[in-house]
């Protein structure tokens, strides 16, 4: 076996182990919960027969081992139940509004990559000047707000005092929605061949992509400039300057790249806050994402909305981690030639 | 202790963070001298005088109900920084302590905590706060339990990968010769050498715990009115942008500068104490 399939076998069967710890965590707390959650949902005016009724058809009165059973073969089938808010099968639901935040969470991603680790090189490559210091405190600005707070601000300078950007949702009004394939919004549009309507969603999703990145750019800019600065005082650098190679080489081909598998895994590790922080975000922008419902299921306290919506965002988390360790098996040499060095 | 003092005194950005932390434990600390309204922090109401931009002796207006933001702020300041010392004071033993379990015991007691911490780090942090607020009643004292179980996991990580270098040490090793218990290694030899990490770590955190209370009060689940908190009130004034700016502004800039304070700090130590994780 190859060592990289030896890897995403690992890491796959820990990932399974991981999320079944999820489902079950996330289901003791969902029904550690005070108050009935047949009777939130019915409202105040419910007869006590609707509600014995809806506990029944919930499978409330069984105990919680027996429920946790219930949800694992109905989980298994693909099932998460009815969301009492939508009174739609929860996986409809998180069909629907999931991708809108993918997307969202996905430009950003490509933000922090786009704009973090070259600020970072740049920072490393002229440590200690004016270029340095004001890439260092640009990305401890970045981390240091939640990301409602940069959303909050960048609409105000960006949508209100410079009307350069629309101030919220995923595409005008005026213009026709293409037909839903992906559900992914800038995808569709591109499938349907509509340019217009393309740009239009590319130049609505700019800000509150941007708003969510900020705290990530700032993570991979000061991750990427601790790793090279480290890597700069190795002797082989110096080798490669006495060869009399440019800086610009240096920078690119030497130094940087023993510190891009560090800046993978934090990038990783950040997607995980981006998923939750997305919440944030999509508020201020009003945009139709997961946001408004797993706020909305959490008040209600709807029980498979929010297990389902958190299983859910847990799985594309692991996903995305796996990703990011195979493509560092790819880049790392060590474990891409592990087998060929092998006697 | 005088060499980490005047070595933090000799950086610029030090000094800003620490005068950016100074000033925020002061004000939480001594609002009720401070702060020109006092009563403000509760439900009071004053139609006459309500959603008024910056003026004297409202220098940072008044909000929806004609309260003092600027007084309002100070007093948010003062229950964040609470929970941030709260939230910390129980996750830090927690977390420290299954790290240095699983780091040296090593074996199953390794697996099975790990694995425990992995669970509780694959839930996006938010969200895993957002589902416990969201069974429990929106209180204060809620709000720290909330975020205290997604805190304690990044310490027992920390810990872990302290102790399981430290356990080659040579020092650990002479311990185990002369007999030392397990619990004796794990406490007296291995942990006062995850301190200066600990303590880094920390220093950045309050300001953390302060960015995620406020992210669960914006959306509805935290602290609840008329406690006044940096995140609701930003929420209650993203409805009136652009006009009442100041609603959303203010709260925004004082989140902003608590946490970067505590994060400029906390670089600091990282450098001076060597902390580097």
């Amino acid at each position: 076996m190859s060592p990289v399939v030896q890897l995403l076998a690992k890491r796959l069967s820990i990932s399974v182990i991981v999320l079944i710890g999820v489902s079950m965590l996330i289901f003791a707390i969902a029904r550690i919960i005070p108050g009935d959650p047949a009777r939130i949902a019915l409202g105040p005016n419910a007869t006590a027969e609707q509600v014995v009724q809806l506990r029944d058809k919930l499978h409330l009165d069984d105990s919680i081992i027996v429920q946790y059973a219930n949800f694992v073969s109905d989980f298994a089938r693909g099932d998460l139940g009815i969301s009492l808010y939508t009174n739609r099968p929860v996986t409809t639901d998180i069909a629907q509004f999931l991708p809108a935040t993918l997307e969202l969470v996905f430009v950003a991603g490509l933000f922090m990559i786009g704009f973090g680790i070259p600020l970072g090189i740049l920072s490393a490559r002229h440590r200690g000047k004016a270029a340095d210091n004001v890439v260092r405190v640009l990305s401890l600005l970045g981390v240091s707000a939640p990301s409602f707070v940069w959303a909050v601000i960048l609409m105000l300078l960006f949508a209100f005092f410079l009307p350069i950007f629309p101030i919220a949702g995923q595409i005008s009004d005026t213009l026709t929605v293409p037909p839903r394939m992906t559900g992914f919004l800038l995808f569709d549009c591109l499938l349907a061949g509509d340019l217009r309507a393309f740009a239009d969603a590319a130049h609505h999703i700019v800000l509150p992509a941007f708003a969510l990145s900020l705290s990530g750019i700032g993570q991979a800019a000061r991750l990427t400039r601790a790793n090279m600065i480290e890597t700069y005082d190795k002797p082989y650098i110096e080798m490669a300057r006495s060869y009399g190679f440019p800086e610009q080489r240096i920078a690119r081909r030497y130094a940087f790249r023993p510190s891009l598998i560090p800046s993978l895994t934090i990038i990783g590790l950040d997607f995980a806050a981006m998923l939750g922080n997305a919440f944030l975000v999509e508020a201020v922008y009003a945009w139709p994402g997961l946001s408004r419902y797993g706020v909305q299921v959490i008040l209600r306290k709807d029980l498979n909305a929010i297990v389902g919506t958190v299983l859910v965002i847990s799985a594309t988390f692991l996903v995305v981690n796996i990703i990011v360790d195979l493509l560092i098996a790819f880049i790392n040499p060590r474990i891409r030639y592990a087998e060929r060095s092998r006697p | 202790m005088r060499r980490t003092l005047s070595i933090l005194l000799s950086n610029p950005l030090s000094v800003i963070g620490l005068l950016l932390v100074g000033t925020v434990v002061f004000s939480a600390i001594f609002a009720d001298f401070i702060a020109p309204f006092p009563s403000h922090r509760g439900a009071v109401v004053d139609f006459s005088n309500f959603n008024q931009p910056p003026h004297w002796p409202n220098i940072f207006g008044t909000d929806l109900v004609g309260r003092d933001l600027f007084s309002r702020i100070l007093y948010a300041y003062r229950i964040s920084l609470m929970l941030g010392v709260v939230v910390l004071a129980i996750a830090v033993p927690i977390g420290v302590t299954v790290g240095l379990a699983a780091g040296y015991l090593g074996g199953w007691v390794d697996f099975v905590l790990m694995r425990l911490t992995d669970v509780f780090l694959s839930i996006p942090p938010l969200v895993l706060a957002m589902s416990v607020m969201g069974v429990l009643e929106p209180t204060l004292t809620n709000g720290m339990l909330a975020v205290t179980t997604m805190w304690w996991p990044w310490y027992a990580r920390l810990a872990y990968n302290v102790t399981r270098s430290e356990s080659q040490e040579g020092y650990v090793l002479a311990a185990e010769i002369i007999g030392a218990s397990r619990l004796h290694i794990m406490f007296r030899e291995i942990l006062p050498n995850c301190v200066p990490s600990i303590v880094t770590k920390m220093t950045l955190d309050l300001g953390f715990v302060i960015l995620i209370a406020s992210s669960l009060s914006f959306l509805g689940l935290g602290v609840q009115a008329p406690t006044p908190d940096l995140g609701s009130m930003v929420a209650e004034g993203g409805n009136y942008l652009p006009d009442s700016w100041w609603l959303t502004v203010f709260p925004s800039l004082a989140i902003l500068i608590a946490v970067f304070g505590f994060n400029l700090l906390g670089d600091a130590l990282r450098q001076v104490l060597g902390a580097d994780q």
